[in-house]
């Protein structure tokens, strides 16, 4: 019977060859905006990180290593990812830096404050973080643009329901335009069923090798779409990467990715592949 | 063998009586034309002998499996001891005359030992040596129908039934093809020819069941009809 399937996809050859390429081309376009939504949210999360949080250490503890040592405390609250010690000096040159030097003439390091910078996990709790890190005991003052964070949380909201609808719709799309066209697929093949019923096959030799063949078709349109998906990816990173663009944003690698989309397109082509057979030659069977 | 008692069928969806209290007999090894014009309900009786419709009243026993208790799954048991042959010959287009005719075996489960046995064998007895490879597309209508019986004949039936077989067929082709039925009913094979034509029936003296407003109307070795129905 599984010779059967193989030897049904060969003779059907056109319909197979439409069902792997129909498959194929649905997978890639949801495929293509489920990756692309991945990228916004890299993106959106690379940039929440260049939003750091400022602690500012009492003047009171001028030992450098008193004030250092606040560190771990401060990585103790909720929602802190990292934190960075900054002494007065560094803090000072920093500064010095981005001035003229004539400036800061007669000024020395004391008038700077010790200070941590720090990484949130999450900026959408910047407000409660911000009050928790002020309780930590020799904190003076914590700076953060609460401003920036939720203009940030905004854009993250709207564009992760954007891409979840758009998501789903095409799910729902291409689920319906791929079972439609196992429905063709298995039409032009009633009468063969009706023969074979007529014959005396039971309903199992006849559905095993629909589903061997849908299971076929599925694998082989999904690892396809899986193929093609990366070569395009590929492809587009290595563009976008030569151009100006590409310094401001960093592509997510399809490496970190490959699994979930290859889960997800073999499985989606299977189960398309098998049960849209399956349930397409039911009617068929009632003879 | 055949036996109908009382049987009644009604279809649903219309509320037509297709037939009405119907018994009818016919025995193992016989040759037996079914005749009656248009929507006598001869097509009704051929599809409940297969089992493709279930009768409203009456038992329908079909090579001892009696159809009006069988569940469905149970069909295909029943299906392998006939063996069916349509007018318009139902065969695999995108298949060779070989392989529609091994298709037959292999759904029942067949080895490739036997089928490659068997299948040269029956194209043999039909007249078809020489055209295994041939597409149904480059035969004629006899010879369509010739790999349709020797479909029908593959897997060793106890009843053949032929529903207007030679209704595609010129009156030669016919006559050979009614001389070949006669030939497989020698080797034993119960006939069953549902036909409309009057010259074929009377050049074959066989028992002839006419059917008429789903009634039998008479049933015999006089030929068709003792008077004309259309």
């Amino acid at each position: 019977m599984i010779r059967e399937g193989f030897r049904s996809i060969k003779t059907h050859g056109f319909m197979s060859f439409a069902t792997v390429t129909i498959t194929m081309a649905c997978l890639i376009i949801i495929g293509s905006v489920a990756l692309l939504s991945v990228n916004i949210d890299a993106l959106i999360k690379d940039l929440e990180n260049q939003n750091e949080v400022v602690a500012f250490v009492d003047e009171n503890i001028a030992e450098e290593s008193a004030a250092e040592a606040l560190g771990s405390a401060l990585a103790a609250v909720d929602n802190v990812e990292s934190v960075e010690f900054v002494s007065r000096a560094e803090a000072m040159d920093n500064f010095m830096s981005n001035y003229d030097e004539d400036l800061m003439e007669g000024i020395d390091e004391t008038v700077f404050r010790h200070r941590f910078v720090i990484h949130l996990e999450d900026i959408a709790e910047m407000a409660q973080t911000k009050a928790a890190l002020e309780a930590v005991d020799g904190i003076v003052k914590v700076k953060a643009h609460l401003e920036y964070a939720d203009t940030f949380v905004t854009i993250r909201n709207v564009v992760s329901i954007i891409t979840l609808v758009l998501t789903v719709i095409l799910v729902f799309v291409s689920v319906f335009i791929m079972s439609n066209t196992v429905k063709l697929a298995t039409f032009g093949r009633r009468e063969e069923i009706a023969i074979m019923k007529m014959v005396g096959a039971t309903n199992s030799f006849i559905r095993l090798p629909f589903v061997v063949e849908g299971l076929v078709l599925g694998i082989l349109g999904g690892g396809l779409a899986f193929l093609a998906e990366w070569g395009l990816y590929s492809v587009l990173t290595g563009r976008l990467m030569g151009t100006l663009t590409g310094s401001f944003i960093t592509m997510v690698p399809f490496k970190s990715v490959m699994l979930p989309v290859l889960v997800f397109y073999l499985g989606t082509g299977i189960l398309v592949g098998v049960f849209g057979g399956v349930n397409a030659i039911r009617n068929y069977l009632k003879v | 063998m055949v036996r109908m008692n009382d049987v009644t069928m009604v279809y649903d969806s219309s509320g037509t009586v297709a037939l009405d209290s119907v018994d009818l007999a016919i025995q193992d090894g016989e040759f037996v034309f079914l005749v009656g014009p248009s929507g006598s309900g001869k097509t009704t009786l051929m599809k409940l002998i297969t089992g493709e419709i279930y009768a409203n009243a009456g038992t329908v026993i079909v090579n001892d499996f009696d159809l009006s208790t069988i569940k469905r799954r149970k069909l295909p048991k029943v299906r392998r001891t006939l063996g069916v042959i349509f007018q318009d010959y139902r065969l695999i287009d995108n298949m060779t005359v070989y392989d529609n005719v091994a298709f037959a075996m292999r759904v029942v489960g067949a080895s490739n030992r036997e089928i490659r046995k068997r299948v040269p064998y029956v194209l043999e007895l039909v007249g078809l040596e020489g055209r295994e490879k041939r597409l149904p597309s480059e035969l004629s209508g006899g010879e369509q129908q010739r790999v349709a019986i020797a479909r029908a004949l593959v897997n060793n039936p106890r009843m053949i039934v032929a529903d207007e077989p030679t209704g595609n067929l010129d009156p030669v082709r016919s006559l050979e093809l009614m001389l070949l039925f006669e030939k497989i009913n020698e080797m034993g094979t119960t006939i069953l020819v549902v036909t409309h034509e009057k010259e074929l029936v009377n050049a074959f003296n066989k028992r002839t069941i006419t059917i008429d407003g789903g009634h039998v109307i008479s049933d015999g070795m006089d030929g068709y009809y003792s008077y004309d129905i259309e």
